[in-house]
């Protein structure tokens, strides 16, 4: 007895890991991979397979992890986005040599846009490097199907399989026939084999060779082969596509009726390419249009420049996400119809996304820009990276990266004989992340810089996952929780305080202390803490008075540009502002922000604590 | 509950849904969608998330019917859902000619030729009513009674389909059914 129901291509990858009797899965969230570790907590919960599911520090140690079961016998995952493969890809290239003994799927999902990402770089690109075999999904149910493909593909040849999904797959949803759970079970054994899983340089030598030979018999394995949509036609023109392209394709040629005019080819692994159809298509087609997401994949596979068109030739545009409207008009020139005009996206408009109202990370940049006016402010990948708006982030690089952009500042600056405030921005995701090693770094080295730590319990950009600090483990369940002011002076730092950023006049006071302490004797961490407005909201939240605004308002605009809060409109008409009650929280921080102390709270019962 | 290729072929509806983040367009999206399942249609969505969701524009397709792609194309769309006025220059591009605005305005607006506009003071009723998160459900209430279910030009459900589709998601969840049904009632009422 089976079911339709409605899923998000996250929720069947996390579905397809669990079926197909995954027993360790670890993740770092990123968009748009964020909600398949929290899915696979409930599909674990739903079948009660015996699992261990978490929220690990990083990509890299939830690679390890997981790697490390699937040499111990247990079928195991690691989950993220492409950027957090850049993390991981140091245990990626070598966990590729030394190989696995049970299934060990990596995924990584791209956004081609990029919707919500620092780069759209193409996670296959890594796999070719690492050469193993990558799977990429059109949609939401032949991601859950690949996910199950994926495990018996890495067991079958002892390798790590990466399944690639982008975000109009990660974020598109389905209904998907849901199965009755039937997972496997398996027990760990590692066996020891010191040549292998610690082999020095003379056996790796070994392992590469051993490697080469599985991605040439992987070529060939029957599984992964490509799919012939229209096999009933023999045309001389084909399309060759993978993951949501092939989606849009397929979809189009039944709206422009070529499918008897052109052969239609899902390719499910673009790498390695099946050898045999890189033959079969040189040998059939004159013509060859490749449509593939992000890099030229399987384009560069199909040597020769003369009848395959795609990415590396122009014939597609070479960066950005392809759009089914550019994808019509791919193929109308292809088949040589008339090429459809094209749509241009409306310029400017809509609103720039902006921190949530009563978000504290907004009291902290007003700040940060209060205490420093002529200071830089490094900052890094999370919410707070839209502080931006503010005026209070100049660098945003990769994680973890604030803390030693600062450093990096402060070493240049002084060459030049020049000393200037800065004030370093992190969340505390990532600062558990990544900021760890560079904070010792730049204590050791004696860099002079602020780092302000912007805690809000959560990792709020992408749903709200627990932290090291929160002492919640992914299935809801209480861990450890991690003492970051411990753990900070413990990297050496010896000036370490912590506040609530929305006591703004303290906080900004507490700045220029920490400021005056960093130029003087180094490092100063100050801990900006104050939970996650959407969190608190969620919770119930707290009983605020209505904000109002006064007849003192003069149009200065201040609260606006500078506070920028979204529950703060400037009426044009008026010349005032006034305040948006379908938003406001009732933080009541634009009390203090407004100069001509025009912003009031009513106070409903008990005064704000 | 399994899909009938029949009734398919007779149901194919594009539909975008428009918004800004934390105004509820991704739950609109999904209700819609197990409705449609409900019905018998496969369904096909596609979201933004991650940073757009802070306070940005909210985007979300919605294709009914036989579809492979996730995304409707520019003069595709049969219906736009727009939750927030200013948004309708940046997706008015969506729809095909014949299709139905509906927007959520204090007053009419003109969004250019070839498409039928239905205007409703959403945050207005939802403020009245107490309930300022539900300006979602109040449009879609509107939208439901203005072009009708289940035929021609309409949405592939009816308000009652919607009505059980909201009873699925949130009949465990106590007070908050009770509460988003009244906002479907209140949107229903100001589109009839």
């Amino acid at each position: 007895m089976s079911d339709r129901i409605l899923m998000q291509g996250n929720d069947a990858i996390a579905r397809g890991l669990v079926e197909a009797g995954c027993a360790v899965a670890a993740s770092y969230p990123g968009t748009p991979a964020s909600e398949i570790l929290s899915s696979i907590d409930r599909w674990r919960k739903k079948c009660g397979a015996t699992m261990h599911v978490e929220w690990a520090v990083n990509e890299k140690v939830a690679l390890e992890i997981a790697y490390t079961a699937a040499i111990s016998g247990l079928r195991a995952a690691v989950i993220m986005k492409q950027v957090g493969l850049n993390v991981a890809s140091d245990p990626l290239l070598s966990a590729a040599y030394l190989g696995v003994t049970a299934g060990f799927l990596v995924v990584s999902a791209d956004d081609p846009g990029p919707h919500s990402s620092q780069t759209e770089q193409d996670s296959r690109l890594l796999a070719m490097m690492a050469k193993v075999p990558v799977l990429d999904p059109a949609s939401p149910a032949q991601a859950m199907a690949l996910a199950a493909t994926g495990i018996g593909l890495s067991e079958a040849f002892g390798v790590p399989v990466m399944l690639r999904p982008t975000t109009r797959v990660c974020h598109a949803s389905q209904d998907v026939d849901a199965a009755p759970f039937r997972p496997p079970a398996r027990e760990a054994r590692f066996v020891k084999d010191p040549a292998r899983w610690a082999a020095t340089p003379v056996f790796r030598r070994k392992l590469h060779d051993r490697l080469a030979e599985k991605v040439v018999a992987i070529a060939a394995w029957p599984a992964t082969a490509p799919i012939r949509v229209n096999p009933e036609v023999s045309p001389a023109k084909a399309v060759v596509a993978s993951g949501v392209a092939f989606a849009h394709a397929r979809e189009l040629f039944g709206e422009l009726g070529i499918s008897d005019r052109i052969a239609l080819y899902q390719v499910i692994q673009p790498y390695p390419l099946h050898t045999d159809f890189i033959g079969h298509l040189l040998e059939t087609y004159t013509e060859i249009l490749v449509l593939e997401e992000s890099s030229p994949v399987i384009e560069m596979q199909i040597a020769d420049r003369r009848r395959v068109r795609g990415r590396m030739t122009g014939a597609v545009p070479g960066t950005g996400e392809l759009l089914p409207e550019i994808i019509e008009r791919l193929l109308s020139r292809f088949a040589g119809l008339p090429v459809p005009v094209e749509v241009l996206a409306v310029q400017g408009g809509g609103r720039r996304p902006t921190l949530c109202p009563g978000c504290a990370h907004r009291s902290s940049f007003y700040a940060i820009r209060k205490a420093a006016p002529a200071g830089i402010y490094p900052s890094d990948i999370g919410c707070y990276t839209l502080g931006i708006n503010l005026g209070a982030v100049d660098t945003v690089l990769c994680m973890g990266a604030a803390v030693s952009q600062a450093a990096g500042f402060d070493y240049a600056h002084r060459l030049s004989g020049k000393q200037v405030d800065i004030i370093a921005t992190i969340g505390d995701s990532t600062f558990y992340h990544a900021g760890i090693p560079p904070l010792i770094d730049a204590v050791v080295q004696g860099a002079r810089f602020v780092l302000v730590i912007l805690d809000n319990g959560t990792t709020a950009m992408t749903g709200n996952q627990p932290t090291p600090g929160t002492g919640i483990g992914a299935g809801g369940e209480v861990t450890t929780a991690v003492d970051m002011e411990g753990l900070v002076r413990a990297c050496g730092v010896r000036f370490c305080r912590v506040a609530n950023p929305d006591r703004l006049p303290e906080f900004v006071a507490l700045l220029k202390e920490a400021l005056a302490y960093a130029r003087e004797s180094g490092v100063a961490v100050v801990i900006a803490r104050q939970p996650c407005a959407m969190v608190t909201l969620a919770a119930g939240g707290k009983e605020p008075g209505a904000i109002v605004i006064t007849g003192e308002c003069n149009g200065c605009r201040h609260c606006v540009d500078r506070f920028e809060c979204p529950a703060l409109i400037f009426d044009e008409a008026s010349n005032r502002v006034r305040i948006e009650e379908m938003i406001c929280t009732g933080c009541g921080v634009c009390v203090y922000v407004c100069p001509a102390g025009a912003i009031r709270q009513e106070l409903a019962g008990e005064k704000r604590s | 509950m399994s899909v009938d290729p029949g009734k398919s072929l007779l149901m194919r509806r594009q539909v975008v849904l428009s918004g800004l983040g934390g105004q509820g367009v991704l739950f609109l999206s999904r209700l819609l969608a197990e409705a449609a399942i409900a019905g018998g249609f496969p369904v096909l969505t596609s979201e933004t998330h991650g940073m757009a969701q802070r306070g940005g524009v909210v985007v979300s397709h919605l294709k009914v019917g036989g579809f492979d792609s996730p995304l409707v194309r520019p003069g595709r769309a049969d219906i736009l859902l727009a939750l927030k006025e200013e948004n309708v220059p940046l997706h008015r591009e969506f729809l095909a000619d014949g299709a139905a605005l509906i927007v959520n305005a204090p007053a009419p607006i003109d969004a250019g030729p070839r498409v039928w506009v239905y205007t409703v003071d959403a945050d207005a009723l939802a403020l009245s009513a107490g309930t300022p998160h539900a300006v979602n459900l109040i449009l879609l209430g509107f939208a439901l009674a203005r072009i009708g279910g289940g035929n021609a030009g309409g949405f592939f459900c009816t308000a009652g389909e919607i009505r059980e589709a909201l009873s699925r998601r949130q009949g465990a969840a106590g007070g908050r059914l009770a509460a988003s049904l009244s906002a479907l009632d209140l949107g229903i009422a100001h589109g009839t």
